[in-house]
C-alpha cells in the first residue's frame, strides 16, 4: 500500500514516517502544503494519506476535499493540532477516515493507521 | 487574558513535553512583558484570530531545541532548519491545541520561523504580553502569549 504524508513542518513527516516504518507502507511521496499534496496525490495514486490542516497554500481540509473528490476510495487520516471537535467533525464530514490531535504517539498513529488500512494489531 | 486562559497554556505545555519526551516541564511564574523583547536562538510565532486575536512564540536555545530533536527523532546531529522547525511545531501545537478551549472559531497560522533577534517580534501580540518560563531537562525556554 502506498503512503503520502503532507504537513508543513519537516520534523513532523519525518516522526511520521519514522513511527509508521514498521508497517511496510511504501511511502510514494511527501508535501509540505495541500497544493504540492494534489500533485503528488494525482501522480502517485496513495491509498493512504495522513493530512495536517493548518499549511501554506492550500489547507489540509481543502485538500482532502479534492482528493475525494478524485478518488472517493482514498483513506485520509487528519493529524492536526487544532483538535475542538468541530473541526474533527467537519473532518469527518469532509470524507477523512480518522482525526488524530498533535501531540500524538507513535502507538497512537500506527494503532489507527492499522485500524483504517483493515491491518491485523 | 483571563488566569483560566493563562493557565490553560500553562497546562497544554506541560502535557506537551511530557508526551513528546517523557520528560515533564518545569514551568515557573509567568510575568507580563514590559519593553524587553524575550526571545532565545530560535523562535516559532503563530498569529491567533478569531474570537481571541493576536498571537504566541515558543522560543528556545539552540542546545535545548538540539536534544528535544534528538530525542524526537533519534537524529544525531540535527540542522539547523531543523531546530527552527521544531520551534515552529511546539509553537503550532501549543496554539492549536487551545482551539478546544477557545472554540471552533479561533484559527492559527503557519507558523514563522525566526532565527535570533528580530526587533519586531511582538507585533503580532496584544497586550498584555504574558510570558512563561519552562525549564525542560535543564534547559530555558519561554512561550510568550499576546491576545485581546
Amino acid at each position: 500500500m502506498k503512503l503520502l504524508i503532507v504537513d508543513d513542518s519537516s520534523i513532523m513527516r519525518r516522526a511520521i514516517e519514522k513511527y509508521l516504518s514498521g508497517l511496510n507502507l511504501e511511502i510514494c511521496g511527501s508535501a509540505s502544503n495541500g497544493s504540492e499534496a494534489l500533485e503528488l496525490f494525482r501522480k502517485h495514486n496513495p491509498d493512504v494519506v495522513t493530512m495536517d490542516i493548518t499549511m501554506p497554500q492550500m489547507d489540509g481540509l481543502t485538500s482532502l476535499e479534492q482528493m475525494k473528490k478524485i478518488r472517493p476510495e482514498v483513506k485520509v487520516i487528519i493529524i492536526s493540532a487544532l483538535s475542538d471537535q468541530a473541526t474533527g467533525l467537519k473532518a469527518l464530514k469532509l470524507g477523512a477516515s480518522a482525526f488524530i490531535p498533535k501531540p500524538f504517539t507513535e502507538t497512537q498513529i500506527v494503532e489507527e493507521l492499522k485500524r483504517v488500512l483493515g491491518l491485523k494489531t | 487574558m483571563t488566569e483560566n486562559e493563562l493557565r490553560y497554556f500553562i497546562d497544554t505545555v506541560t502535557q506537551y513535553f511530557k508526551q513528546i519526551t517523557g520528560i515533564g516541564a518545569e514551568i515557573g511564574l509567568p510575568f507580563i512583558k514590559n519593553q524587553d523583547t524575550v526571545v532565545m536562538d530560535y523562535t516559532g510565532l503563530i498569529g491567533i484570530s478569531g474570537p481571541k486575536r493576536g498571537g504566541l512564540y515558543f522560543t528556545a536555545s539552540r542546545s535545548m531545541l538540539t536534544v528535544l530533536t534528538q530525542l524526537y527523532l533519534g537524529l544525531d546531529s540535527p540542522q539547523e532548519s531543523d531546530l527552527m522547525d521544531m520551534a515552529g511545531e511546539i509553537s503550532n501545537t501549543i496554539a492549536g491545541n487551545a482551539q478546544i478551549y477557545f472554540g471552533p472559531d479561533y484559527q492559527i497560522s503557519v507558523p514563522i520561523l525566526i532565527d535570533g533577534k528580530p526587533n519586531d517580534i511582538s507585533m503580532k501580540l496584544k497586550p498584555p504580553i504574558f510570558v512563561i518560563p519552562i525549564k525542560w531537562n535543564g534547559h530555558q525556554s519561554y512561550l510568550v502569549v499576546g491576545m485581546e
